[in-house]
């Protein structure tokens, strides 16, 4: 009963995984007559050291590192703030948590396209006109997305948008199971509002945020979508603040042909996805024991 | 719910006016999350225009249908695609991919869960294993291996039907199922076809509709795969379609608008429809997980 979907993983996860290591090692292109040759880690090494590929690259990382450093713990924060506001159940609630799930169903591409608009330059742009209306001129317009300054942090800002309702709900659910006794007894003994957040409310749903935060830090070093739509679609932004690993992998692979390079960027990267995952969950088990 | 308010003595005047503040957070953050949807929705209402229109496009008496129709028209002949095929393509892919998906994972989970046969250890650790191996990392070694495949629509839907996330969930559910249930049938002479179809998969439902959910979601937003394989207008998913459309010169953003409504609709219907359960099942999957 296994069978069919074991031999589909092999054949589409498994083999590839193997293969991009194989690819890596040799010149692969496609449609070249020439058969690859070997080259050794020469990817890894020009990836890592040669100055015309490494810039980048390092470049590359370092975002995706800035990126998920503000994200996990600013989405985390978010979420819990956002899930603790919906917890209650008073009427009109259930407008509210389907309100900040909404973003959820958005596919990143589009969300990419909207926010696009809003943080388009000049005048144009709905956040432009907002805070020129609302500051009587004195604030001018920004380019958000083509200054070097701004443009990672607004790609921050709509990915959080985005995925900050799934780990809502994920928090609310855990927020239900901590004992209404807990509280009970809490408010007995005269704990102030953040004293029982910090003494109860947050031991309660503790391995919910390690799992929340684990897994909203593998999503944030895969971003790819929202970076690939507004450099590539006329969004105008600044591809050299914004680059990530994958952006990088995609453009060597597509734009250059160089599939063994793609594939080098593709093994470090994955390497770099269960490192980070084994620290996190290591930091993490051991603040709990 | 205001009769509830009035009939039950404990909510006094002094807990209703504490409400206002809370109220007034829930509003302020709604809006927050509100607004680029409303901007959207607004800009695929209001007049054509191809410069972007900052707040005009929240004009009411401007509004009217015409993006739609505009949509419609633009993308209707060979060259551009036609929006029927968009939707047609992603129905297709996301439909085969959920299906398919659930029949093959969850049969693999309960041969993984609760039968015994030759290499069940080496095929439950692969796919621990291939759970920790993001798409993205093989994506590029896919796209060179599968090239042959491009612009097809099986190419779409095969690599994302064995999903080991999936079997991780269904599995985690089904050893939450007590052993004495399949004994008890085999007793009666069921087997384990019969067992799993008759008896484990109606109990699983909330398994079934969690997997269903996710995959649905990830399925209708896909982009990085069909940016690698698709460059065929008629094969073309919707998300894909978005970028391309919106990448055009010069951009109709109101039509793009109109698109990005058209493209999010299927799935707010569907969250509409099922929001018990979307929310429920992605909540609980989580919080097991």
């Amino acid at each position: 009963m296994a069978a069919p979907a074991v031999s589909l993983l092999l054949l589409f996860v498994a083999v590839p995984f193997v293969a991009s290591i194989g690819f890596s090692l040799y010149n692969v292109r496609l449609g070249d007559p020439r058969d690859p040759s070997f080259m050794g880690l020469t990817q890894y090494v020009r990836i890592l050291t040669d100055p015309d590929v490494s810039g980048q690259f390092l470049d590359a990382l370092l975002h995706n590192l800035i990126f998920a450093a503000v994200v996990v713990p600013v989405q985390t924060a978010l979420a819990l703030a956002l899930a603790l506001l919906v917890k209650k159940n008073i009427p009109g609630i259930g407008i509210f948590r389907s309100l900040y799930f909404l973003p959820v169903v958005f596919p990143i591409a589009l969300v990419a396209i909207i926010w696009r608009l809003i943080l388009a330059r000049g005048d144009e742009g709905l956040l432009n006109s907002a805070l020129t209306f609302f500051s009587g001129g004195t604030f001018g317009s920004q380019d958000w997305l083509g200054s070097e300054l701004t443009a990672l942090a607004s790609v921050i800002v709509l990915s959080i948008w985005q995925g900050c309702g799934f780990q809502m709900v994920i928090l609310l659910a855990a927020l239900q199971q901590v004992p209404a006794e807990l509280y009970e007894a809490a408010e007995l003994d005269r704990a102030n509002g953040w004293q029982r957040f910090v003494h109860v409310t947050l031991p309660g749903v503790r391995t919910t945020l390690v799992f929340v935060a684990l897994y909203t830090t593998i999503l944030s070093l895969r971003v790819f979508d929202q970076i690939y739509v507004l450099a590539k679609s006329g969004g105008g932004l600044n591809e050299d603040a914004t680059r990530t690993v994958m952006y990088e992998a995609v453009t060597a692979a597509f734009d250059e042909n160089n599939i063994g390079r793609a594939s080098a960027i593709s093994v470090v990267f994955f390497l770099i996805v269960v490192v980070l995952s084994l620290i996190q969950r290591r930091v993490t088990t051991e603040k709990e024991g | 719910m205001a009769q509830t308010t009035a009939s039950n003595p404990k909510i006094s005047r002094r807990e209703l006016r504490s409400r206002i503040p809370h109220y007034a957070a829930l509003l302020v953050t709604g809006l927050l999350f509100l607004a680029p949807v409303a901007y959207m929705v607004a800009a695929s209402l209001a007049p054509a225009s191809d410069t972007l229109a900052g707040f005009t496009v929240f004009d009411v008496t401007q509004w009217g249908l015409h993006n739609y129709s505009g949509v419609a028209s633009s993308l209707s002949s060979d060259s551009t695609g036609h929006l029927w095929r968009f939707f047609a393509v992603s129905f297709t892919v996301t439909v085969a991919v959920v299906g398919l998906g659930l029949i093959v994972n969850s049969m693999a989970a309960y041969a993984l869960a609760r039968l015994s046969w030759r290499g069940r250890a080496v095929a439950l650790l692969a796919i621990l294993l291939i759970l920790i191996v993001p798409f993205e990392a093989v994506a590029v070694p896919m796209f060179y291996l599968y090239n042959d495949a491009r612009n097809t629509l099986w190419i779409q839907i095969l690599p994302f039907i064995g999903n080991a996330l999936s079997i991780f969930l269904f599995y985690s559910f089904f050893t939450g199922i007590p052993r004495s249930i399949d004994e008890a049938a085999r007793v009666d002479g069921a087997g384990p076809w019969r067992i799993f179809w008759q008896i484990i998969a109606p109990m699983s439902k909330p398994a079934y509709a969690s997997v269903a959910i996710l995959t649905f979601l990830t399925q209708w937003g896909s982009f990085l795969w069909p940016v690698l394989m698709i460059s065929d207008p008629n094969l073309r998913p919707l998300p894909l379609q978005i970028s391309v459309f919106a990448g055009q010169l010069p951009p109709a953003w109101g039509q793009v608008m109109a698109f990005g409504v058209l493209l999010v609709l299927p799935v707010i219907v569907v969250f509409l429809v099922f929001q018990r359960w979307f929310i429920e099942g992605v909540a609980s999957s989580a919080v097991k997980g």
